[in-house]
């Protein structure tokens, strides 16, 4: 990228944070946020914070510009940006350096553009906002400022609305905003987590070119340890609120010295797929704590062990499911009320062995979703097959269709969204019994804590409520539900893809183990090849409604057939980096 | 847009529709037409009877399907409504009295509204400031306090300044002043002047509600991504919530819009007959205390009619707000 860290002591640092310390407002109290970081920015350099969410990367970046929500606010240190202490500007001194000297490229472009302001007045605003341009000149500013970003029929779409640009160009325009008047600096807080990986990498790409070009400096935010060393030069990790480790990325990868750095690296999927070992090392030592079900960790170790097992429970019986000739057509009503039809799943066949898991894998719209809707019978396929342990499931009806869905249960992606707020831990993980009549009160409290104990989760929990739970314990609440019934077949609809690095990791081992000792069978629905190789036998990869590769993850991994596959491949952040570890 | 605002307004034209033919048929069923007769000395004969209820097609020896399709057909035909117990026109009527309640009704709601919208905006803006606090226990105060009152409060704080002025300054009994003449703008400021306690009763009425909803619709909008997003480009935070937090806000409020007309009409009801307005609200008022069926029925479709041009001007509020719902 740009030119490495210059020992030249002329070079004066862009962005110094000093001590810096946030907390935020509450009842009980002042809470502590960040405590104390030192960061050091050089002028067009590229620096990468990681860590997990809670860990205050975010908070130190709205920090930087004072943007922290709610009742944040700064406790103390300095924030020196050229030599100026941000933290003691008043507003409108602020206001000159937002926008103007440093751009910020925000996490979710779905909740960062105004829905009822059109793109160009939202683009046009941060040129007049800045003073960049006036008059006529501003359109013209910003259709430039859009095809730079990657818009290249900007001058045609700038009188449409967001909800009109596809996740992907929003996040262009939300970059040719941040980038609009050619600032010092740019914070990108998560720009691309919310994207496909393929789509991550072409906007990355651009955006390292653009302030590569402008000499913009970039502060990136990233819980992906692999896309951060792939796109900065310095590495700060931060951990609850403090930095435990800082230096050149190539440096910290390869030699991570800290121990919660050692178990980021090993933990991150993207990077797992290159033969990484676990710490052992005792995290007592400095003082962190972590969960206990995370503790010397190995999911290759976990993945060959499964593989071993496997080998020997394919024979039995006949194939878990079958799917032949899948397809379903979606009307689509158009503008003028014509409709066209979409074919969302195209002629879609293949078999899960019964004990193994099979991982489907594509980009959002690919309708690997819907391929799982239609084996849920949640919707009816338009036409093919599906068998489920050699029933055709389209002629089900009422009782037998309730049989069904008892040897199938799903997971889905957000943990926050599937639990039923108003509803204690206890009663969602029974309510599959009670809506399949499975046994008395007491026998289903039995199973509860029953299933408590197989998703390592303590049964004490069983009163509380999901607001109470972390991310990672509401999923593998969601997992104990899915297993009330003990289903022979668990589809996991993008199941880890809302998690931590860390927590992702556990939850992986868990449904390891737990196909293990229960043998179950798994769909695994994800668009992130990189969990792939943990987790899965084979693999379909899904583009356009289409299975366009379909074998062993081995195969697919090493020797893929498909340009697809192989791009696909190519965008797992941090692929082609070497470690040390 | 055209064609969406349009199959809205069929929508709501079915919805009066269906409510004024129910409103009749209630009034036809509850409401006896014939007792007031039988109370007068002296009490005039059935045949006499008869032939009144006849007249005003409102007999209840006729099945009332029959009369409502009677007083179907004369409207589409005749554009009449039937006329009134005491034989005048209810079109008449309802033509001599609209301008009044319109009036009333037309500046209260959309001063309301403006009044509300500001005040919520501000409060969210200033949330748990003092200022924010007044007007939330003002807000409570007005919604706990029944319309007449407030009328009734207004007219003795009237009183009261104009005891203290030592002159009339504030006028507020009736439309106008009785017998008053001059020129076009004295009568007009005679009747600005006597349309003013009314107008401020309706104004806090509609104001209390709007402030309340805004206030928490605003609130949510200020946490958004998208307001921080204008901040960190360089606006100043009071431009980025005018720009982006209001109009997104006003989203849901012209929805509420429509549903709180119905409120405020039949707070101005109660207004006409505590400031002596001789408007719809009297009108509707003496219809059900006459029973006369053909009155009600009339003031009903007058109210069906205000509330469709609300509705369908709320849905034209959304589709210039939101872009999202133009297709």
């Amino acid at each position: 990228m740009s030119e490495p860290l210059s020992p030249n002591a002329a070079v004066k640092p862009l962005l110094e944070i000093k001590n810096l310390q946030v907390g935020f407002q509450t009842q009980n109290g002042l809470v502590p946020a960040v405590n104390g970081i030192d960061i050091t920015l050089m002028p067009g350099q590229t620096l990468a914070i990681v860590g997990e969410s809670g860990s205050g990367k975010s908070t130190t970046a709205h920090a930087i510009i004072n943007l922290l929500p709610g009742s944040g606010r700064i406790t103390g240190g300095e924030v020196l940006f050229e030599g100026r202490d941000l933290t003691r500007l008043n507003e409108k001194q602020l206001e000159e350096v937002r926008g103007r000297m440093i751009g910020f490229v925000p996490q979710d472009p779905m909740a960062n553009l105004n829905p009822v302001w059109s793109i160009g007045f939202q683009v046009e605003e941060a040129i007049r906002a800045n003073g960049i341009a006036t008059g006529k000149e501003v359109k013209q500013h910003a259709i430039r400022v859009l095809k730079e970003a990657g818009l290249a029929d900007a001058d045609k779409r700038l009188r449409q609305f967001p909800h009109q640009f596809s996740g992907g160009m929003r996040q262009r325009v939300l970059i040719g905003m941040g980038l609009s008047s050619r600032p010092k600096l740019l914070i990108a807080d998560e720009p691309t987590s919310a994207l496909d990986v393929t789509v991550q990498r072409v906007i990355l790409d651009h955006l390292a070119t653009l302030t590569r070009e402008i000499g913009t400096a970039v502060l990136f935010i990233t819980h992906d340890l692999g896309l951060a060393a792939e796109r900065a030069e310095q590495l700060v990790v931060m951990y609850k609120g403090k930095v435990v480790e800082s230096g050149p990325s190539r440096e910290i990868l390869e030699n991570p010295i800290h121990p919660y750095t050692q178990r980021l690296v090993a933990a991150a999927p993207s990077l797992a797929s290159r033969r990484i070992q676990s710490s052992n090392r005792n995290l007592t030592d400095l003082g962190y704590s972590a969960p206990r079900a995370a503790e010397g960790l190995d999911l290759v170790e976990a993945a060959e062990a499964r593989a071993g097992k496997q080998a020997a429970t394919t024979s039995a019986g006949g194939p878990a499911i079958k799917v032949d000739a899948l397809t379903k057509i979606y009307r689509i009503r158009g503008a003028k009320r014509d409709a066209r039809d979409f074919k969302a799943v195209d002629d879609v066949s293949f078999t899960v062995e019964r004990g193994t898991t099979m991982a489907l894998v594509g980009e959002s719209g690919s309708g690997k979703s819907t391929v799982a809707k239609l084996l849920l019978r949640l919707e009816d396929a338009s036409s093919g097959t599906i068998a489920i342990g050699g029933t055709d499931t389209a002629a089900l009806r009422g009782r037998t269709l309730l049989d069904l869905r008892r040897t199938m249960q799903p997971v889905f992606q957000d943990p926050y969204g599937s639990l039923d707020p108003l509803r204690n831990i206890g009663n969602t993980i029974a309510e599959p019994l009670q809506v399949h009549r499975v046994g008395d009160r007491a026998s289903r409290r039995a199973r509860v804590d029953e299933l408590l104990d197989q998703v390592a989760l303590p049964s004490a929990l069983a009163t509380r409520y999901p607001n109470e739970l972390s991310g990672g314990q509401r999923q593998r609440v969601a997992i104990a539900r899915a297993l009330a019934l003990k289903p022979e077949i668990v589809i996991l609809d993008e199941a880890v893809s809302a998690l931590d690095v860390l927590v992702q990791a556990q939850i992986l081992r868990l449904l390891a183990d737990l196909q293990a000792e229960l043998g179950l069978t798994y769909l695994f629905i994800t668009h992130d090849l990189a969990v792939v190789r943990v987790i899965a036998d084979h693999v379909c990869v899904m583009q356009r409604g289409k299975i366009v590769e379909s074998s062993t993850v081995d195969k697919v991994f090493n020797n893929p057939q498909q340009d697809y596959t192989r791009e696909l491949l190519n965008a797992i952040p941090g692929a082609n980096l070497k470690l040390g570890v | 847009m055209a064609f969406y605002i349009f199959r809205r307004f069929v929508n709501y034209f079915i919805l009066s529709a269906i409510a004024t033919c129910l409103a009749y048929v209630v009034a036809s069923l509850a409401l006896d037409p014939a007792s007031k007769y039988y109370g007068r000395n002296p009490q005039p004969s059935q045949q006499t009877i008869t032939n009144i209820l006849n007249g005003l097609g409102v007999n209840p020896d006729v099945p009332v399907l029959e009369r409502l399709w009677n007083w179907i057909v004369n409207l589409v035909v005749h554009g009449s409504l039937g006329n009134t117990v005491g034989g005048t026109s209810v079109v008449d009527q309802i033509v001599s009295r609209s301008g009044v309640s319109l009036r009333l009704l037309l500046i209260g709601s959309v001063i309301g509204a403006i009044v509300g919208v500001t005040l919520g905006v501000w409060g969210a803006v200033r949330q748990y400031k003092f200022s924010d606090q007044v007007v939330t226990y003002g807000s409570y105060l007005v919604f706990a306090t029944p319309t007449f009152v407030i009328g009734v409060l207004l007219m003795i704080g009237a009183t009261a300044l104009n005891g203290a002025a030592g002159m009339q300054l504030i006028n507020f009994t009736g439309e106008y002043s009785a017998g008053l003449s001059g020129s076009w703008w004295d009568l007009t400021a005679d009747r600005a002047v006597h349309l003013l306690l009314p107008t401020v009763a309706l104004v806090l009425i509609g104001a209390a509600g709007y402030s309340r909803y805004q206030r928490s619709v605003m609130l949510d909008v200020l946490s958004a991504d998208y307001i921080r997003t204008a901040r960190a480009k360089g606006r100043s935070r009071n431009a980025a919530l005018v720009r982006h937090g209001v109009r997104v806000a006003l989203i849901p409020m012209s929805t509420f819009f429509a549903y709180s007309f119905g409120t405020l009409v039949s707070g101005s009801i109660m207004l006409e007959i505590v400031f002596s307005f001789h408007g719809m609200g009297e009108f509707t008022l003496n219809a059900i205390t006459q029973s006369d069926i053909n009155a009600v029925a009339g003031s009903t479709l007058f109210l069906a009619v205000l509330v469709l041009f609300s509705s369908t001007l709320s849905e034209v509020l959304y589709a210039a707000l939101d872009p999202r719902v133009r297709n």
